[in-house]
């Protein structure tokens, strides 16, 4: 195994790790915000590829699918905390999973009906498209390079935000107390259609951005929002911070894992059973990261101590 | 759409009838939503497109969705025998469904007609004289692939397919036929959507071929990362990832791929023709391989009753066994284990003005049966 296979993957692993981070941001802030578990966070990832791959087919623009993909998850998210998500923070988790649920199944066959069934095309745009060569001769995609940069800024900018702004103070402040910055004035039901609409917003952006080199189809959105709630799990719900760490941990862990845990039972097996046994503790690698973690520290690596 | 509509009438016609019974029954369970159901709607428009040409009137067909879950089959292949009474079930799209529904239905009398799944314990061991496949044995199109690349004069492949049975029945089917080296065997996980460790995997490997098998979403997502790798050797897989479905999700990085099939749209015979043609006008799109299987499947089952009565078991079986019907894949025939006996063909990926679709290039294997026939004893 060459250094600069290992590399490509190092950068694979970081990739797909910015990429959980965009979902799992908007997950962390609302379960830590307002304390709702949202299971449809996965359908506002679909939306944003579905409009992506609408506009994209209409104009043929990729920076205006993009944008197109976070103006459709925001107005969705917006919609839905409006119509139904208000109504839950109240109800216990049990009534949230429930409602939430029914909201998956609610935009599965909405987007089938509006649609079809069969995968929509998104591809990305020539500019970004081949492969580069990096210092030591590594060969990578520049898509995927750019989706790495992409990831880091908006990390970056949401820590502007939340650190720095008017805006950010009151998410901490609804973090850590909701009835007294309510008493002190601030409306809090705006304050949550806006980090609802936030939250939409980067899993319509990570959409539209992986549904580029993946398959944009019905469902698409929820193998991601499993990994997304590990990542939250592993970071500490209600944490930016973590939910950058473990998203990056996650995807390095699920990539490197992939390649390397089989070629580690190569040496003490048969190729066969080698690449069997080892594919399938690789799948499981994250959930074992994730039992780690929590036997190590219970409320994840930067969640509040209760 | 007319075609469902004109279902539906009949369907209440018959109910208002009261005592007009219809002579077959048919049940069919499918995937129609989630992320497979273009599988099987595409599986149920072929089907119910030669029951609408036949204009028959004595068939009944009942529909349900299993959602691809197998414990959502299981309920409605039960509540199919036991309160609907139908004569046959058929159209699951996937094994491990099938694993869950065949057996049991089988026990208990009622036969069943594969339009796709036909995992390799059914066609050996757990063969059932009650239980026909009529698109193939899940391992044909992987050993065609092994059989073209070993005949392309490639020698050392890279070959993937996800860890769940039917994978690991493709990789043993392809290496069945392809006797050149391996530069790399891996089983990615089921599901997938990200593949860029395997293809920096297949960048380092040294290989000069890849052969990989991703059924679904799973292939539109690979081929659009290989083709932006900048990896550029050729690839080669079975016709799951190239249907008419996921070839325009695909676009440009599918063309000049080699995929085997046992059907293609161009296939030169006349009752494909008429197919290509019916499909195209009743639907509006290219039929899929899983519709052209459906509507063999229809038709298979339509010749079987006009020589014998579905109640008489034994001769409705012989009857089908005879294979008496006019397939789109041209010449058809059962083996001794109710699997098919046909010509598999390479195919290659071309765009016919704006639309992604197939051609035939050339056969892979004629006549081919199975590996599990000398297992089967019924």
């Amino acid at each position: 195994m060459s250094p600069i296979l290992i590399a490509e993957q190092v950068l694979n692993g970081l990739q797909s790790g910015v990429m959980l981070f965009l979902m799992a941001a908007g997950l962390t802030l609302i379960f830590g915000v307002m304390g709702l578990i949202n299971l449809a966070h996965g359908s506002l990832y679909m939306v944003g590829a579905f409009a992506a791959a609408a506009v994209a087919a209409a104009t043929g623009s990729f920076l205006l699918a993009l944008a197109a993909a976070m103006a459709a998850a925001a107005g969705a998210g917006a919609l839905v905390e409006l119509v139904v998500i208000r109504r839950l923070y109240d109800r216990d988790h049990l009534d949230q999973v429930l409602a939430t649920f029914a909201l998956i199944l609610i935009f599965s066959e909405g987007t089938r009906w509006l649609f079809g069934s069969f995968p929509l095309y998104l591809d990305i745009p020539d500019w970004l498209s081949g492969p580069v060569t990096l210092p030591g001769g590594i060969q990578y995609p520049l898509y995927r390079l750019a989706l790495i940069g992409i990831g880091l800024s908006v990390a970056a900018g949401l820590w502007l935000l939340i650190a720095h702004t008017r805006i950010g103070i009151r998410i901490r402040a609804g973090e850590n107390d909701r009835e007294m910055i309510a008493a002190l004035g601030v409306d809090i039901s705006r304050l949550y259609t806006m980090i609802f609409a936030l939250g939409a917003a980067l899993a319509g952006l990570a959409g539209a951005l992986v549904g580029s080199i993946q398959s944009v189809q019905v469902g698409m959105g929820e193998p991601v929002l499993i990994l997304a709630f590990v990542v939250i799990v592993i970071g500490g719900i209600g944490s930016i911070r973590g939910a950058l760490i473990g998203a990056l941990l996650v995807g390095l862990t699920d990539t490197l894992g992939g390649v390397f845990l089989p070629e580690l039972f190569k040496l003490i097996a048969d190729p066969a059973s080698a690449t069997a046994t080892g594919s399938a503790l690789a799948s499981m690698s994250i959930y074992i990261l994730m039992a780690a973690v929590l036997v190590w520290r219970p409320t994840g690596l930067f969640g509040a101590a209760t | 759409m007319a075609i469902r509509t004109h279902l539906a009438a009949a369907a209440a016609l018959a109910v208002l009838a009261g005592g007009a019974q219809a002579d077959m029954k048919i049940g069919m369970i499918t995937t129609l939503s989630g992320g497979g159901a273009s599988l099987g709607i595409d599986t149920r428009d072929g089907f119910m497109l030669a029951v609408e040409q036949a204009g028959r009137d004595d068939v009944e067909v009942v529909i349900d969705d299993d959602q691809r879950k197998p414990d959502v089959a299981v309920q409605i292949a039960d509540r199919m025998i036991q309160s609907e009474k139908v004569d046959v079930l058929t159209g699951i799209v996937w094994s491990n469904l099938a694993m869950a529904v065949v057996p049991s239905a089988n026990a208990q009398g009622l036969v069943y007609v594969s339009t796709n799944a036909a995992p390799a314990q059914l066609a050996g061991a757990g063969c059932s004289p009650d239980y026909f496949s009529v698109s193939y044995q899940n391992d044909n199109l992987h050993e065609a692939a092994g059989a073209y690349a070993a005949g392309a004069g490639f020698d050392n492949m890279f070959i993937m397919a996800p860890n769940y049975p039917a994978g690991q029945d493709s990789l043993n089917g392809f290496k069945r036929f392809y006797d050149g080296g391996l530069a790399g065997e891996v089983y990615t996980e089921l599901g997938q959507t990200d593949y860029a460790a395997e293809i920096a995997q297949i960048r380092a490997s040294g290989a000069d071929g890849v052969f990989f098998f991703l059924p679904g979403g799973m292939g539109i997502s690979f081929l659009k990362q290989y083709a932006d790798s900048g990896v550029d050797l050729p690839v080669v897989g079975p016709a799951f990832s190239f249907d008419q479905a996921i070839l325009q999700a695909v676009g440009d990085a599918a063309l000049e791929v080699k995929n085997t099939s046992t059907w293609s749209k161009d296939l030169d015979n006349a009752a494909n023709a008429a197919f290509v043609a019916a499909f195209e006008e009743a639907y509006g799109r290219l039929p899929s391989i899983y519709a052209a299987q459906g509507y063999d499947t229809a038709n298979l089952l339509l010749s079987a009753t006009q020589k014998a009565d579905v109640s008489d078991k034994a001769a409705f079986r012989a009857a089908l066994a005879e294979a008496d019907f006019d397939s789109v894949r041209g010449k058809f025939s059962f083996a001794s284990n109710n699997h098919p006996v046909q010509d598999i063909y390479v195919r290659e990926v071309i765009k016919e003005g704006d639309i992604y679709t197939n051609k035939i290039v050339s056969t892979a294997m004629t006549d081919r049966d199975n590996a599990y026939m000398q297992e089967c004893r019924m």
